[in-house]
C-alpha cells in the first residue's frame, strides 16, 4: 500500500508491503533517510527516535499506516533554515558522540522534551530521556540538554 | 599522486611487513616459553607492552593521498568505533605532514588499500601502536613533497617550509598537491627525524572530534546504512538453544509470502532473501524449524561447570610461597561475575556483493584482515579477490572481533546474484554473542600484624581470547593460559612478599570472547574489594593501606602517583555519612595505571553512583578531550556491569533477549560529576580504552560496604 506524509517539510509517498510494517523501514530503506537507526525494533533502545506531529515516536513499532497524512520530522530535517537546531549545536560543542549511532534518537528525543520542557531540572532529563547509549555519552548529554535549553533556538549552521 | 591509484594485487606482496613482537613474535620463543617461569614472563610482557604495528602497507604513499584541491586522505588500518582514534591520528599526522586538521580526512581500513592490520582495531591500541610509525611515514611524505616541489619550483628542498598543505621559499610558494601532481614513480627519502612532541601544535591539544558533524546530523556512515545499487535484505534463522544445530526446515509456507525473492538451506542454516527487510522477517516466521538439541544448560549447570577446580589449570603469577587454604589466619572470599552481553546499538551485519569472481563487502568490523580470509576461503575465492571496507562501528566493544557473519552475506549474494544486505535481530544479538564469560574468584590472604603477608588470587573463566579468530590457536598450548582471562589477574602491590595468581580456564558451551577490558574488570573486582576487606580488618585507611604495599619500581611508582591524586582531588575519606561513602580501587591494565574515587548513595534498594574521580596515567595523550571521553564512557560502561548487567541460562536458552529485560546503566544511573584527570608517567602514548573499566566495579562495592555493612561478593551488586 502507498501512504502519504509530510516529512522533513515535504510531501512524499512510500509504497510498503504491509501497512503494519514499521514505519522505521519507510524511512530508511523507502525513502533512503538512514539518520533513523534501528537498534531493537522493539521499542527499548530509543535508536529509531523521530517525531510525528511534534511527538517522539519510536519508530521501529510505529505501524507505517498510522503515519498517513502526518507531519514527520527526522534527523534528517531537524536543523531548519540553514539555522542548526540549538540541540544538535549543543551536541557539537559538547563533543557528545562517541560511536555516535544512538545519537540522532537521543538528540530527536531531547528536541521533543524540550519543545515542551523548555527548561527540563535533572529529574525531568532522568524521567524523559530513557534511550540507551552503550558507548555512555549520558554525562556529556546531560550537559548537553542544558545548554541546549539555554540556547534557545538562536545559533546560525556553521 | 594527486589521485592515489589502488594498488594491484600484485604489488601487494611487496609492502614491508613487520614481524611484530606481538603475540606472534612472543610465538617463536615456543620451545622456551613451555617452561612455567618463562610463560609467566611472557604473560607478564603481554600484559605491559604495547605490541608493535605488525601490519602490511607500511609505505608512506600508499597512507597519504593528497587530492587535487589540496586535502590529505588518510588511508589507514583502523576503524573507528567511537574511540577517537580517527581525531587521534589526524592530530599526528597534522603535526608532521604540516597540514591542517581541516585539511584531513581519515577513512576507515578496507583491504584493497594494502594497508591491513596485523591483528585488529582492538586492545585500545590504535594511537599507542601507530604512534611512531605515522610519524616517521608523515615525516618521509613531507620530506618527500619537499623535494618534488622543490624541483618544480627551482629551489633547494632546504630552503622551503612547510605549513597548511604549502610549500614556501625563496619568494614562491605551491601547494602539496601540485609539487606532487603527475607523479609516475614515488622515490620515497629516507625518514627525517622526528620533531620533537614539545614542538607539536595538535598533539596534545582537546581539538574536537574530526567525526562530530556527521554524527550529530545522522549521516549514513554506519554499516547498516550501507546501500548497494539493486540490493535485497536477509535475514538468517539461529539457534535460541545453546548448542543446538539445525536439524530439519520446513520453508514451504514462508516460500510463499509476498516479497520473498529466494530461502535457502546451507550448511546448517537457512537464510531468508527478500525485497525488504520487513517481508524477509515475516516469511523467517513462517519457517517451521526442528533443532538438536544436546543438552538444555541452567545457571545452576553452568555454576557447576565453571568454577575454580575445573578446567585447565595455570599458575599465572608466583612470588614467594603458596597459603594453605585451611592454614591459621588464612582469610578466604568467593567472588563472582556473570555472562555479560557486548549490547552494541547497532546489530552485526554486512552487505556483501559477489560477481564475477569478485567479492565486495562492507561492514562494522574491528578485523578486516581476518573476514576478508574468512569470506575467501569459504567462497573459495583468492584473498585479493575479496575486499573487505570497514564502515564507522556502531559500537565494537570487542564484538567486532569476529564478524563471520560477511560469509553468510556473501553466500546469499551468490544465490541471487545481487547485493544482499543481512543483519541480526536484536534477540539474535543477544543470544549468539560472543559474550564476556562468566567468572569465579577465590581471594585468600594472610594478614602478618597490619600487613598483607600473602595474597592469592583464584579465578575461573571461559574463553577470552583462546579459540578466537584472532589469536594463533598454538598460543594457548605455549602459553598454557588464557591471556585475555588474565587480564588484570594478577596482584600488582610490590611488597607483597607472597603473592600468587592461578587460572583455571574452560570452554563454555556458548562462544565467548572479548568484552571491552576483557578479565580486567572482574578480576579488579575481587582484588580490590578483597583487599578493601583487609584494610578494614587491620583498621587502615584503604588509601594508605594500598600505598604501604606498594614499591619502588618504576611501575610501583607509577601506580602510586595515580592512588595518590585519586585519593587527593576526590577528597577521600573511609568515613560514611549517613546513606551515602566513598569507594576506592585501583588497578593497572597494559601498563596504564588508573585510580577511582566514587561516592555512592543507598535509597531503599536503590544505588546511585553520584560523583567519579578518575585518575588515569596513559603515558603521553595525543587528545585529552577524548581519553576524557573514553574514561567517563568506560566508567559508565563499569557501572552498568557492576549494578546492572546480567545474562542467564534458562530452559537452555540465554535471557534475556531485549535491552530494558537486559537492564542497563540508562541516563538516570550515570553520575552527574566525573572529574578525570590525566598524568603523564610515560613517554610515549599508552592504552586509554579499557584501564579505566578497571576499578569500578571494586570501588562501587567498597562504598557500599561503609554504608550498608554487607561486602557484596557477586556482579551485579544489589543492596
Ligand atoms: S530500534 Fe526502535 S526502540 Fe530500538
Ligand atoms: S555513542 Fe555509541 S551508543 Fe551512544
Amino acid at each position: 500500500m502507498k501512504i502519504s506524509f509530510t516529512i522533513n517539510g515535504e510531501a512524499k509517498s512510500v509504497e510498503v508491503s504491509d501497512g503494519n510494517s514499521p514505519l522505521l523501514w519507510a524511512i530508511r530503506d523507502g525513502l533512503d533517510l538512514k539518520g533513523t537507526k534501528f537498534g531493537c525494533g522493539k521499542a527499548a533502545c530509543g535508536a529509531c527516535t523521530i517525531h510525528v506531529d511534534g511527538n517522539a515516536v519510536r519508530s521501529c513499532s510505529f505501524p507505517a499506516k498510522l503515519a498517513e497524512g502526518k507531519e514527520i520530522t527526522t534527523i534528517e530535517g531537524l536543523s531548519k533554515d540553514g539555522k542548526t537546531h540549538p540541540v544538535q549545536q549543543a551536541w557539537i560543542d559538547e563533543v557528545v558522540p562517541q560511536c555516535g549511532y544512538c545519537q540522532p534518537g537521543f538528540i530527536m528525543a531531547t528536541a521533543a522534551m524540550l519543545d515542551k520542557i523548555p527548561n527540563p531540572t535533572d529529574e525531568d532529563i532522568d524521567k524523559n530521556i530513557i534511550n540507551v547509549c552503550r558507548c555512555g555519552t549520558y554525562y556529556r548529554m546531560r550537559k548537553a540538554i542544558h545548554r541546549a535549553a539555554k540556547m534557545n533556538g538562536n545559533t546560525d549552521v556553521q | 599522486m594527486a589521485k592515489k591509484d589502488k594498488p594491484k594485487s600484485k604489488s601487494r606482496r611487496k609492502f614491508l611487513i613487520r614481524g611484530g613482537l606481538g603475540t606472534l613474535g612472543v610465538l617463536a620463543l615456543g620451545t622456551y616459553v613451555f617452561r612455567n617461569p618463562m610463560r609467566r614472563m611472557t604473560l607478564e610482557m603481554i600484559e605491559t607492552m604495547v605490541p608493535p604495528y605488525s601490519g602490511t602497507g607500511t609505505e608512506a604513499n600508499l597512507w597519504f593521498e593528497i587530492t587535487t584541491d589540496n586535502n590529505l586522505i588518510l588511508h589507514q588500518p583502523k576503524v573507528e568505533m567511537g574511540q577517537g582514534t580517527f581525531t587521534g591520528l589526524a592530530q599526528i599526522v597534522s603535526d608532521e605532514l604540516d597540514m591542517n586538521i581541516s585539511q584531513i580526512t581519515v577513512t576507515a581500513a578496507e583491504t584493497a588499500t594494502g594497508i591491513v592490520d596485523g591483528m585488529s582495531t582492538g586492545g585500545s591500541l590504535s594511537v599507542a601502536q601507530l604512534w611512531t610509525p605515522l610519524r616517521e611515514m608523515a615525516a618521509t611524505m613531507r620530506e618527500f613533497i619537499k623535494i618534488e616541489g622543490a624541483k618544480k619550483m627551482g629551489v633547494d628542498a632546504s630552503s622551503l617550509s612547510t605549513a597548511d598543505g604549502i610549500l614556501s621559499g625563496g619568494g614562491k610558494t605551491m601547494s602539496y598537491a601540485e609539487a606532487i601532481a603527475d607523479l609516475k614513480e614515488f622515490n620515497l627519502p629516507k625518514t627525517p627525524e622526528l620533531r620533537p612532541v614539545k614542538n607539536y601544535k595538535n598533539v596534545g591539544k582537546p581539538i574536537p572530534r574530526i567525526d562530530l558533524t556527521p554524527k550529530v546530523m545522522g549521516d549514513p556512515i554506519f554499516g547498516m546504512d550501507v546501500e548497494m545499487p539493486d540490493m535485497l535484505h536477509a535475514t538468517v534463522i539461529r539457534p535460541e538453544h545453546v548448542g543446538a544445530s539445525l536439524k530439519s526446515a520446513d520453508t514451504s509456507n514462508a516460500e510463499k509470502m509476498p516479497g520473498v525473492v529466494k530461502i535457502m538451506k546451507k550448511d546448517g542454516w537457512v537464510g531468508i532473501i527478500a525485497n525488504s527487510f520487513a517481508e524477509a522477517l515475516a516469511a523467517k516466521n513462517k519457517v517451521t524449524v526442528e533443532w538438536d538439541i544436546p543438552k538444555k544448560w541452567s545457571d545452576e549447570d553452568l555454576k557447576e561447570y565453571l568454577k575454580i577446580g575445573q578446567g585447565n589449570k595455570q599458575i599465572t603469577q608466583k612470588k614467594g610461597s603458596a597459603l594453605d587454604e585451611e592454614g591459621e589466619g588464612v582469610i578466604n572470599m568467593e567472588f563472582r561475575s556473570p555472562i555479560g552481553a557486548h549490547a552494541q546499538i547497532e546489530p552485526n551485519g554486512a552487505v556483501a556483493y559477489v560477481k564475477d569472481g569478485k567479492a565486495t563487502i562492507k561492514l562494522s568490523t574491528q578485523v578486516i584482515g581476518v573476514t576478508q580470509k574468512q569470506v575467501a576461503e569459504a567462497l573459495g575465492m583468492d584473498n585479493e579477490d575479496v575486499n573487505v571496507i570497514g564502515t564507522y562501528l556502531g559500537g565494537g566493544f570487542g564484538r567486532r572481533l569476529n564478524t563471520a557473519h560477511a560469509v553468510k552475506a556473501a553466500q546469499m549474494s551468490i544465490e541471487v546474484g545481487k547485493p544482499v544486505k543481512y543483519f541480526f535481530t536484536r534477540k539474535e544479538e543477544f543470544q549468539n554473542d560472543l559474550f564476556r564469560p562468566p567468572t569465579h574468584h577465590i581471594m585468600r590472604g594472610k594478614m602478618n600484624g597490619d600487613k598483607l603477608e600473602a595474597l592469592e588470587h583464584h579465578y575461573a573463566s571461559g574463553d577470552v581470547a583462546m579459540n578466537s579468530v584472532i589469536f594463533p590457536a598454538a598460543m594457548g598450548t605455549i602459553l598454557g593460559s588464557d591471556v585475555g582471562a588474565s587480564r588484570g589477574g594478577s596482584i600488582m602491590y610490590g611488597k607483597i612478599a607472597n603473592r600468587r595468581s592461578v587460572q583455571w580456564h574452560r570452554t563454555l558451551p556458548f562462544a565467548t570472547s572479548w568484552w571491552r577490558s576483557l578479565g580486567l574488570l572482574a578480576n579488579t573486582f575481587a582484588i580490590e574489594s578483597f583487599i578493601d576487606e583487609m584494610a578494614i580488618n587491620a583498621g587502615k585507611n584503604p588509601v594508605d593501606f594500598r600505598l604501604s604495599m606498594l614499591g619502588e619500581e618504576e611501575n610501583q611508582k607509577r601506580i602510586r602517583k595515580v592512588i595518590e591524586e585519586a585519593a587527593a582531588k576526590g577528597n577521600y575519606t573511609d568515613k560514611a555519612t549517613g546513606n551515602r561513602a566513598m569507594g576506592f580501587a585501583a588497578s593497572i591494565d597494559a601498563n596504564a595505571p588508573c585510580a577511582h574515587v566514587v561516592e555512592v548513595s543507598v535509597d531503599g534498594n536503590k544505588v546511585r553512583v553520584e560523583k567519579v574521580t578518575c585518575v588515569l596515567d596513559s603515558g603521553l595523550i595525543v587528545n585529552p578531550d577524548q581519553v576524557r571521553a573514553q574514561c567517563e564512557g568506560s566508567i559508565i560502561m563499569g557501572i552498568s556491569a557492576a549494578l546492572h548487567e546480567e545474562m542467564y541460562l534458562k530452559d537452555g536458552r540465554l535471557f534475556p533477549i531485549n535491552y530494558g529485560s537486559y537492564d542497563m546503566a540508562l541516563m538516570k544511573h550515570s553520575p552527574k560529576e566525573i572529574d578525570v584527570h590525566l598524568v603523564q608517567g610515560a613517554e610515549n602514548p599508552l592504552p586509554v580504552g579499557e584501564p579505566p573499566l578497571g576499578p569500578i566495579a571494586a570501588a562501587i562495592g567498597n562504598a557500599l560496604k561503609r554504608i550498608t555493612g554487607k561486602r557484596l561478593t557477586e556482579l551485579p551488586m544489589k543492596v
